[in-house]
């Protein structure tokens, strides 16, 4: 059953702040709130990338003299969790899901506007807090895993404010991945099916299934943490008799499907954006719905993967092994489906589409080098070494976050009504992509070898590729200048870029743009085909 | 469409060469000095040249996508109406299928060669019960060898240093030194956080956890001397938490053995 929501006037839209100032206020509108998620997400970007670059620094020269060992450690904690809860979750989730799912749905808002707004609110003091609390008594320094017992060990007063804002943040991950739910299964205009709905929300109930599943495991997990450290309970402290291995356990339950929460929303942006400049359908819809429904079942069952060499019995490691590696088969199958829409097409060669195919190539190589991780006897070996942080940034990097800058290119004009300077936005792409693949290629080598992950010294062999990696890195900082500039000149004096200048399908196109307060002047269109490229619909444009 | 056909195989073909070539002649990994080293590189072969050449396949697909169906300036309209075809998406799903199942089956038996689905026997003197809780490591003891006759090292780690106890010579040394062929079985444990014990050049690794002994065997084939790493962030000094395992000759080994040696009498 369906319910459809009336156009009528909520009772405090007049109370609502016009202009820029509803950015900032506790705005109701799916829209203004997507944007808040995405432009809040680019600042702790930009944090998150500050830190990444002053461990790039670090690491030009084998001993460590940048700065001391343990703000070092700080430094690549706080590089993780900013970049994974303030970045990219919050953005690929909660800025184009908030955005993109209510015109998906034929909606006029989420489900629930009000534990929307709230969700995102919980964003900025949490991160806030997260940044501030260097300033306290150092911050958090167990790294973004936060294994026991180092995190007890560790100054307490950075671990706990650490701990508060990941469960804030989780909180906010939770009440979103409800409304999503919420509104995908309950909000859909009358008449529009679920197999007819746009690939995002597949991926997005896909996501929020797991984020609903997972994520009070780690809530739970780390509040068992937070005792430890301030009531010396012994919970994960083996001193009092704890077991440091049920924490691996229980974090990696969410941290493993974390990295689908990261990842399916952008394999769902991809399949937005591929058939509009491709001008073709999306390749096998029903396979693709299937095969990320595939991965959230297998991404629940794998978490163990990131244990081969603690204390797992052989039974276990084999089972994780084959588990693991069997999700490459639903991955496969979108990529192959990505390649099959393109082929054929018509392709506008555009900043929003060489960003996808960046994404198609990394992400293939990350997968790849997954599916020999999952291998415990080539795990044994390279297991926490840079050869791990090499493969999860080209998932997380290479993947995820060129996707979010091809949606940013592809979105840009239906947020502002103004395009985006193509040529700025290739040269952004170009730096992107080499300064991405510089930085992180390499770092499989470093692993194989010897180099291993967090450490602020190495062996000063390893030197010339390690400054060839900080080379890459520094053109991936000098890589936001251009995206920064276009961003700023396009919003003021960009193009004027019409209601649809893609020509899409996708109903948030069939509305002005930027759209109206509650997304349609009048009834939501009916869009039973979003991808219907080359038949009679489309050509009646 | 037989010309069309015949560059498809060529292409094909020549992704399949290089991908060969390139896993045959290009290098990634360091020296081989454990029984285990050369199995796992055997492993590392076959996943590179796998992965290289789905790689190097879809590369090609994407990029040739993007030049071949290119919007010229003077087309109008969409692309083809194309909205799947079953039998390819059936070709795609069970090919990768299969070949991850292979992959799968395969890295089984390395890890069986590589001893870490045996039982874990570790034969320990100073091991007081039976009882005793020993969790994952890999074993390289078969069934039909004397455990006994294996090196027993504990191993105590924290933050930041390893220390090598020697219980047959009632000494404790902070660098690791093992004759060369035998067997060298150790049991692990903390003494504060989680640590890592990783000699790149065995392909070898294991956590060693406070409050729950892990154990490791291995046999070095090469004499010389390879880094101890800790690989699991441990603090400040992690970086810095290193050691060095010096694999000898039997007779060197004796000599630098009794020279620490210390009468069991001294408690």
């Amino acid at each position: 059953m369906t319910i459809s929501i009336d156009p009528q006037k909520t009772n405090n839209e007049s109370l609502q702040p016009k202009g820029w100032l509803r950015y900032f206020s506790f705005s109701l509108d799916h829209k203004v709130i997507g944007i808040q998620y995405l432009v809040c997400g680019f600042l702790f970007y930009l944090i998150g990338g500050t830190l990444a670059s002053a461990i790039r620094i670090e690491l030009a020269s084998p001993m460590s003299d940048f700065m001391p060992r343990d703000v070092y450690n700080q430094v690549l904690t706080l590089h993780g969790t900013i970049m994974i809860f303030l970045w990219i979750v919050p953005v690929v989730n909660g800025a184009f899901g908030n955005y993109l799912i209510p015109f998906y749905v034929g909606a006029r808002d989420m489900a629930f506007p009000r534990l929307n707004a709230v969700a995102f609110w919980l964003i900025p003091p949490s991160g806030l807090m997260l940044v501030t609390s260097y300033f306290v008594e150092g911050a958090a320094q167990a790294g973004w895993t936060a294994y026991p017992p180092l995190s007890i060990t560790t100054p307490q007063s950075g671990q706990i404010i650490w701990i508060l804002s990941v469960l804030l943040l989780g909180g906010s991950s939770i009440f979103g991945g409800i409304n999503f739910i919420a509104t995908i299964i309950k909000l859909r205009r009358p008449g529009l099916k679920l197999m007819q709905l746009p690939m995002y929300c597949w991926a997005m109930l896909g996501t929020s299934l797991l984020v609903v599943l997972s994520t009070p495991v780690l809530a739970g997990t780390l509040i068992l943490l937070s005792f430890d450290i301030i009531a010396n309970t012994g919970f994960f402290n083996p001193v009092l008799g704890g077991n440091v291995v049920v924490y691996q356990h229980l974090f990696w339950f969410y941290s493993h499907p974390a990295v689908y929460i990261m990842v399916l929303p952008a394999f769902g942006l991809v399949s937005e954006i591929l058939p509009v400049h491709a001008r073709k359908p999306l390749f096998g819809y029903t396979t693709m719905v299937f095969s990320i429904m595939g991965i959230v079942v297998l991404g629940l069952v794998v978490w163990a993967h990131h244990m081969f060499t603690s204390g797992t019995p052989p039974w276990m490691r084999l089972f994780f092994t084959i588990a693991t590696a069997f999700i490459a088969v639903p991955t496969g199958i979108k990529f192959f489906n990505w390649v099959a829409t393109l082929w054929g097409g018509k392709i506008s060669i555009n900043s929003a589409m060489l960003f996808s195919c960046g994404f198609i190539i990394n992400f293939v190589f990350g997968g790849i080098t997954g599916v020999a991780l999952a291998q415990v006897p080539f795990d044994i070996h390279v297991h926490d070494t840079y050869f791990v942080v090499a493969h999860f940034h080209y998932i997380v990097y290479g993947g995820t976050v060129f996707i979010i800058f091809s949606s940013i290119y592809h979105w840009f004009p239906k947020v502002t009504g103004k395009m985006l300077n193509e040529k700025l936005g290739i040269l952004h792409f170009i730096i992107t992509f080499i300064g991405f693949n510089l930085c992180f290629a390499p770092q499989h080598w470093l692993g194989l070898n010897g180099m291993p992950r967090r450490v602020a010294e190495y062996d000063p062999q390893f030197q010339f590729v390690n400054q060839i990696s900080s080379l890459g890195a520094l053109l991936m900082a000098i890589s936001t200048i251009p995206f920064l500039i276009n961003v700023f000149l396009s919003v003021r004096n960009g193009k004027n870029a019409g209601d649809n200048p893609w020509n899409a399908l996708t109903p948030e196109w069939l509305t002005s743009s930027p759209p109206p307060v509650e997304n349609w002047e009048g009834e939501a269109p009916l869009v039973k085909e979003p991808y219907g490229y080359g038949k009679e619909i489309s050509e009646q444009k | 469409m037989l010309n069309k056909n015949i560059y498809l195989i060529l292409i094909i073909s020549l992704v399949f060469a290089i991908s060969f070539w390139i896993g045959f002649n290009v290098d990634l990994l360091p020296a081989e000095a454990s029984i285990n080293a050369p199995i796992y590189d055997e492993l590392f072969k076959i996943l590179f040249i796998t992965g290289l050449i789905i790689f190097i396949g879809m590369t090609i697909a994407v990029i040739y996508s993007l030049f071949k169906f290119r919007k010229r300036n003077d087309q109008i309209g969409d692309g083809i109406a194309l909205e799947g075809n079953l039998s390819l998406e059936i070709v795609w799903t069970i090919i990768p299928s299969i070949i991850v199942l292979l992959i799968g089956l395969y890295s089984y038996n390395i890890y069986d060669r590589m001893g870490g689905m045996k039982e874990l026997n570790h034969n320990h003197e100073m091991m007081s019960s039976n009882s005793e809780k020993i969790w994952a490591g890999i074993s390289q003891t078969s069934d039909n060898e004397i455990a006994i006759n294996n090196l027993s090292i504990e191993v105590s780690a924290m933050q930041f240093a390893f220390l090598f106890n020697y219980p047959k010579g009632n000494f404790i040394s902070g660098e690791l030194h093992v004759p060369v062929d035998q067997k060298v079985s150790m049991k692990m444990e903390s003494k504060d956080v989680i640590h890592a014990f990783w000699v790149p050049e065995f392909r070898i690794k294991q956590d060693i956890i406070p409050g729950q002994p892990t154990i490791l065997n291995f046999t070095p084939t090469k004499v010389g001397k390879y880094p101890i790493i800790c690989a699991e962030l441990c603090g400040p000094y992690h970086g810095g938490m290193r050691a060095s395992i010096i694999v000898e000759e039997e007779a060197d080994y004796n000599e630098w053995f009794n020279k620490n040696k210390k009468p069991e009498v001294n408690l």
